[in-house]
């Protein structure tokens, strides 16, 4: 759509185009501002750029072959994704996960929590003009993908999960390795707050600023880290559980300020909970099998069947509607960063344009997931 | 009473950046904690994961044999049909006439590295390969075919 061509524009507005391809926009997310000075008046996102019709896809693919196609939307959490799909199946067929296989899920799904964190926080301070945190983070983020590396023979669009449990076995370096990433990471975990949150610079661009109040997040469908910082109680893992959370003792990270400082604030309590998390399951992993039996052809019955999970950064709801066959009669999506982005022009309202990027890099939005 | 908190604040804030610039500091002068690597300079000694996948591969024997049945479960289980098998109809030693693979193609540049063909495979004749150097000019090298000219099924694997 070109500039002035739509409804955004009025006497005395200034409009310009943010993306699609902006650095700050970590991909091709358009943004179309209307602007009054330097304050921004309304935000209207532009979607599509990157659309690969997955969910289409889908209906083309048998249960075993479209858990893939799902590690392309939100690649930063590719195995919470996959389980997701894994898990409506699993539910539609009424078959459950060995012990075992849950145990790796639980541990790899908060790996891959832990590892998109890490990669947040690392842009986070590079959209804000700070180049040297990235470094830091990456550090850490590369032991973790290491560690996935090892075990799922790939990085970063796993496909680790079927249905039943999970592709193969951890690898026998697996529970050395992640206890030395975690001593590593709590051992650096002040270099994260004496870099990054305890800088001056940094805590003025956030505080007070893209507020979201609990109203808004709810009526905008926001979830995730985004919603919780506005005091939104919405942890998936705590309210439908699944894969064994339910045994598992951990704080749903909570807080009412709902500006960016407070989704800061609920991302980085968040990393130290999934590190609980993964050390009560490390030393726990049941043995047995790492799949159960399904069938070689899997054929889900008549019906329709919804999954929910909680991605890093949000609610991903996996929704199959089955005619019997091999392959889905119609598979949705429902992503987290979808919403989210629905509710940056209400956190902007008001704000200077930039503040935009801050309020953008709070948000953690994966373009791929919004389009799929 | 302004004063004391308008000069606090200054403190404070050339305090917390110094701690940053502290840190930075500390490895700018240890270069022992330095953990990038130098790809490509460290090829001789890069040495990928065992599992990693990098592409499919077909391993052959000492005798150029493989153990591919050409029963096309990968074909199949490929979801984005990146593999095709043409098969033939061998006369054996016995005079008894059976199914073997002709040519054996994989389409790299369509490949998603998901892994599902190798766990399809009921014989182990395909498997992940180490190399990930895969960038050509032309689309047309990556159809690959994996089976070498003269290749026969390993003994013993049909039954």
């Amino acid at each position: 759509m070109l500039l002035g061509q739509d409804h955004i524009t009025e006497e005395g507005e200034f409009v310009i185009n943010m993306g699609p391809q902006h650095p700050a926009t970590h991909g091709v997310l358009h943004l179309k501002i209307g602007l009054d000075g330097e304050t921004i008046k309304k935000i209207e996102p532009h979607l599509g750029y990157i659309h690969r019709s997955i969910e289409k896809m889908c209906e083309q693919l048998s249960y075993r072959q479209f858990i893939f196609t799902t590690s392309r939307m939100d690649y930063l959490s590719a195995h919470i994704n996959n389980q997701a799909c894994v898990l409506a199946v699993e539910k539609a067929l009424q078959v459950e996960a060995t012990p075992r296989a849950k145990a790796i899920r639980v541990l790899m799904a908060e790996l891959t929590r832990l590892a998109s964190h890490q990669l947040w926080w690392a842009c986070m301070g590079l959209d804000l003009g700070a180049v040297t945190p990235f470094f830091y983070a990456f550090r850490e983020r590369e032991a973790i993908n290491t560690i996935i590396e090892e075990t799922c023979g790939t990085r970063l669009t796993q496909n680790y999960m079927v249905p039943g449990g999970v592709m193969m076995d951890i690898h026998p370096n697996f529970q050395k390795r992640v206890k030395e990433v975690l001593k590593q990471i709590k051992e650096k975990a002040h270099e994260y707050d004496e870099l990054l949150t305890g800088n001056v610079i940094f805590q003025q661009r956030l505080k007070g600023v893209g507020y979201l109040s609990k109203e808004d997040a709810v009526s905008y469908g926001c979830s995730g880290p985004t919603a919780r910082a506005s005091g939104v109680s919405c942890d998936v893992r705590k309210l439908f559980p699944y894969d064994g959370y339910e045994q598992l003792k951990f704080d749903e990270i909570l807080n009412t300020e709902g500006d960016s400082w407070a989704r800061y604030l609920v991302r980085l309590g968040e990393m130290k909970q999934s590190i609980s998390i993964i050390e009560q399951l490390i030393d726990n992993i049941p043995e047995g099998d790492f799949q159960a039996k399904t069938k070689n052809v899997i054929k889900l019955p008549k019906g329709d069947f919804y999954q929910r999970v909680e991605t890093a950064r949000g609610e991903l709801g996996v929704y199959i509607v089955s005619d019997g066959g091999a392959t889905p009669y119609r598979c949705k999506f429902r992503s987290p960063n979808f919403s989210n982005l629905s509710a940056i022009p209400k956190m902007a309202e008001g704000a200077k344009i930039g503040d935009l990027v801050a309020i953008m890099a709070t948000v953690d939005l994966v373009i791929p997931d919004i389009d799929r | 009473m302004f004063l004391k908190e308008y000069f606090g604040t200054i403190f404070n804030s050339v305090k917390s950046l110094l701690t940053g610039m502290k840190l930075t500091g500390y490895y700018f002068t240890h270069l022992k904690e330095i953990v990038t690597e130098e790809y490509p300079d460290n090829r001789a000694t890069l040495k990928m994961a065992e599992r990693f996948r990098g592409e499919v591969t077909m391993p052959h024997n000492e005798n150029n044999e493989h153990r591919c049945t050409g029963c096309q479960s990968c074909e199949l289980a490929c979801p984005n049909g990146s593999i095709k098998i043409i098969t033939k109809q061998e006369i054996q030693a016995d005079g008894k006439k059976k199914k073997r693979i002709d040519t054996w193609v994989y389409h790299l540049d369509m490949c998603t590295l998901c892994n599902l063909c190798v766990i399809a495979c009921p014989s182990e004749a395909i498997v992940m390969g180490q190399n990930f150097e895969h960038s050509v000019y032309d689309k047309k090298q990556l159809k690959k075919i994996l089976n070498k000219t003269g290749s026969k099924l390993m003994e013993g694997v049909e039954e």
